[in-house]
């Protein structure tokens, strides 16, 4: 059986372009490896772990994206290699840090792996971190497919290395959670000494104290960052990630990065114009290679320039353009700026097609007006959308029911503000549109502790933020502290299911496990919230009964930050999985539906999908192939009707 | 390596379903058989959020020439594999065309609007009615059912690959599922996993 960490030079395997970033950094010989779960990143990290032993890494899942970036800059100091891991909102968090560090520069190859989503898939932004390599001034790398996802991530090791300083690796959601074909490359055998030399002067970069100072030595190192920039930029003009495809003249040069470049490939094909168009790809997005790209937009007149979301590439290109002189700055520039593509959303080979097709005034192959309107009606009369829901036997389900419920009761348009997670979903009909607020890790608490500062402006709604246990140690402490030294009068729910569960039970500081699976100490959510100061009570969100009353008596308590940890482990945890601790079953005499006034609490209310109304019985009744056997609507059910027998 | 022609290259086939059917899985395996046998394969697919009762679909593109996008072209499809069977008719919606052929599980995986009886689910004859006249070929299989006799509804998707298998659309035999298992899965599982797959089969070899 061959695997990431054992697969030898030569052998084909098919590949996640996650797995191919992961088995990219093993060729490297990375050693230190760190990152915080968000996808699309985490398959990175989870590989890596299980080849730690094997491979000689240290690998982490850090508190948040900051530390991580600052644990494995360590790595790089001591003279190791080392690789942070993240998804785009998660450079937002190192960039503090990166600002300073692009300024030190580095000695081990460090290389920043930021896994992008545009189209919004799975994050609640577009928001993309290829601007921050021109802000801060570091190289940017991007793979258009998943071989060169491999060859890259190895290559910029040896960048890194070679102009000590960070090197950035942008990869998207249609890369990293795609697959496809990878021939390994040599794995090396790495016996590093980790040592961190600090005795040379300030301005030795490999044996002095690794500072950032004020005043005029800052800039002189901003200096020597640029220069290492330059550097860098030199060494793309010949790089092998850059590319040229087409015709010696083609009536149109599409100048393209990352997925996109396949994308543009199979849009060529598509309108049939491989003797009109030529397809530049860049693997090296900034800086950019300047004569290389002088020597490719020679070949023709027009350009159009294939990139999601915003119009980097575009207008960075256009920049050069004019740098260039009056004959390339007089170019017809096709892209975001002329309106012929959209700066949203993310691109396939349809979108591309019709961008060439409007371009070169060409005819596009499309299925018949019949077959789409026909099937379109079908599927709107046919196929009921399926908003997204919270797994049967969730424990948010249940803990968003209580919290509901106990505001009505307080009847004070008390609300909640939201966070990161799979808990983000009670903003939906599922958690009963609790949530009224979502934004970055770690906002709902800082949001909450501001409202909670409003009653001298006469508010007087009840105040609640909710967390997962991940997100508490991420961003969620800072603010806590800032409301509790504060007073303000707010609740935190803090909806500890066990683990990272949306991104795949990554562990985290609170658990007692590691990315590899050893033994770690656990830090106690309970006793940091008392030992900061604020009143702590620990509840089962299935117990709706204790939930409820607890919570209600916590809300209404005007004194300062209180805390209710509602802790029930994730029905998807592996530890879960399968083990019922009920079996339910709806007794059909007692169940009377829609004259029972309960206006069908359990289907239309509850909405477990484990539940289904049955509209020829007219009551309802359990799925026993989704049903968990949490128990729960048992609790709920004003009839009684909803049966459940404990499994021993 | 020896290499079966393929019917169309690329070969775009469509894997759909809901979250936790085991879309990944199957993409996964299938890709591994066609790989094995010399094939450039791309898998698209996106999941994250959509494990939690949305729509997942991945792509898979076989071709003997190079790799292609993640993405298949809207319209483009040749084969779509349901294990959710509204699903079927989605995905026929962007990617159908009147030359493509659907394999759908018959097993309703009711939408949260369906649940609470806000929205109603069409009928089996309806669907298979929909799917029938918007397709050049359909197989309509009771994979969940075929799975719960095994003991676990999750063997549903293993059912579909062998169903697909049956279908010859694609060259996939018992030989190289049995190969892409060994590379997947705890020696314990493999049996379970091969009987699936030879049901499916079963189901749809003429």
């Amino acid at each position: 059986m061959t695997t990431l960490n054992t697969g030898r030079k030569g052998e084909k395997m098919l590949l996640m372009g996650n797995e191919a970033i992961a088995r990219g950094a093993l060729e490297a010989g990375v050693n230190v490896v760190t990152g915080y779960p968000g996808t699309p990143s985490s398959e990175i990290i989870d590989r890596l772990s299980k080849a730690d032993r094997e491979r000689n890494l240290y690998v982490e899942w850090s508190v948040n994206e900051k530390v991580a970036t600052e644990v494995a800059a360590a790595g790089s100091f001591a003279g190791l290699r080392s690789m942070a891991v993240m998804k785009m909102m998660g450079v937002n968090v190192a960039s503090d840090f990166l600002m300073h560090l692009v300024m030190t520069g580095t000695r081990g190859g460090l290389v920043l792996v930021s896994a992008e989503d545009p189209g919004a898939i799975s994050s609640l932004t577009e928001g993309e971190s290829r601007y921050y390599s021109k802000f801060l001034e570091f190289p940017l790398l991007e793979p258009g497919g998943f071989q060169e996802a491999k060859d890259m991530t190895k290559w910029a090791f040896e960048l890194s290395e070679k102009i000590n300083n960070i090197v950035m690796l942008r990869t998207v959601t249609r890369i990293s959670h795609g697959s496809g074909n990878v021939v390994l490359g040599e794995l090396p055998e790495t016996s590093p000494r980790a040592h961190f030399e600090f005795n040379g002067t300030i301005l030795d970069e490999q044996t002095g104290p690794i500072l950032t100072v004020p005043g005029p030595f800052a800039v002189n190192l901003h200096a020597r960052q640029q220069n290492k920039l330059q550097a860098a930029a030199n060494l793309f003009e010949d790089c092998p990630f850059n590319t040229y495809e087409g015709p010696e003249n083609p009536e149109l040069l599409i100048i393209t990065s990352s997925v996109c470049h396949l994308y543009c490939i199979e849009a060529v094909e598509l309108v049939d114009a491989p003797d009109r168009v030529g397809i530049l790809k860049l693997g090296t997005t900034w800086p950019l290679p300047a004569k290389f790209l002088k020597k490719h937009m020679q070949r023709t007149e027009r350009i159009l320039i294939i990139e999601e979301v915003l119009p980097f590439l575009e207008e960075n290109i256009q920049v050069l353009a004019c740098q260039l002189g009056a004959e390339f700055a007089a170019k017809k520039f096709h892209g975001k700026g002329d309106g012929t593509m959209d700066k949203v959303g993310e691109l396939n080979p349809t979108l591309v097609a019709g961008a060439l097709s409007r371009v070169l005034d060409l005819a596009m192959e499309t299925v018949s007006v019949d077959y789409s309107e026909n099937i379109n009606k079908q599927a709107v009369d046919n196929a009921p959308d399926r908003m997204l829901t919270f797994c049967p036997g969730c424990p948010h389900r249940a803990s968003f029911w209580s919290i509901k419920r106990v505001l009505e009761l307080n009847n004070q348009q008390g609300f909640v503000c939201g966070d990161i997670g799979c808990y983000g979903m009670g903003m939906l009909p599922c958690g009963f549109e609790t949530v009224k607020t979502v934004h970055s890790m770690g906002s709902g608490t800082g949001l909450a502790s501001g409202f909670g500062k409003l009653g001298q402006f006469g508010m007087d709604q009840k105040v609640l933020s909710v967390c997962g246990d991940s997100t508490f140690f991420h961003t969620v402490m800072p603010a806590l502290a800032n409301a509790i030294h504060h007073r303000a009068d707010i609740t935190l729910v803090v909806l500890d299911n066990s683990g990272t569960a949306m991104t795949g039970f990554q562990p985290h500081p609170g658990l007692t496990i590691k990315a590899s699976g050893t033994e770690l100490p656990a830090l106690d959510i309970p006793s940091i919230c008392r030992a900061m100061g604020a009143k702590v009570q620990v509840v089962n969100p299935f117990d709706v009964e204790n939930a409820e009353k607890v919570l209600l008596k916590t809300i209404e308590d005007p004194d300062g930050v209180k805390v209710v940890v509602m802790r029930q482990i994730c029905a998807l945890s592996p530890e879960k999985k399968s083990k019922k601790q009920f079996e339910i079953q709806v007794d059909e005499n007692v169940c009377i539906g829609e004259e029972c006034g309960c206006n069908r609490l359990c289907t239309r209310v509850f909405k477990c999908p484990g539940l289904v109304w049955d509209g020829e019985k007219k009551t309802s009744k359990i799925d026993a192939v989704l049903c968990v056997g949490c128990g729960v609507c048992h609790s709920i059910c004003p009839s009684g009707a909803i049966q459940r027998k404990e499994i021993a | 390596m020896k290499q079966t022609t393929l019917s169309m290259d690329p070969y775009n086939l469509i894997i759909t379903g809901v979250g936790g059917q085991g879309n990944v899985l199957a993409s996964r395996l299938i890709g591994n058989m066609l790989s094995e046998q010399g094939y450039y394969i791309t898998i698209g697919e996106s999941f994250g959020a959509a494990q939690r009762g949305g729509a997942v679909e991945s792509h898979i593109r076989v071709s003997a020439q190079r790799t292609y996008s993640p993405q298949i072209p809207k319209g483009k499809a040749h084969m779509v594999v349901a294990l959710e069977p509204t699903e079927a008719i989605r995905i026929l919606r962007d990617y159908g065309n009147p030359g493509v052929k659907v394999l759908s599980n018959m097993r309703p995986v009711y939408s949260m609007g369906v649940i609470c009886g806000e929205q109603s689910y069409p009928s089996t004859e309806k669907i298979k009615e929909c799917i029938t006249a918007s397709s050049k070929a359909s197989w309509f299989v009771n994979s969940t059912d075929e799975a719960l006799k095994l003991g676990n509804p999750i063997f549903g998707n293993i059912i579909l690959i062998g169903a697909l298998a049956g279908t010859n659309a694609l060259p996939l035999d018992h030989k190289s599922f049995e190969k892409a298992l060994l590379q997947r899965m705890k020696p314990d599982k493999i049996d379970v996993n091969l009987k699936a797959f030879d049901i499916g089969k079963e189901m749809t070899s003429a």
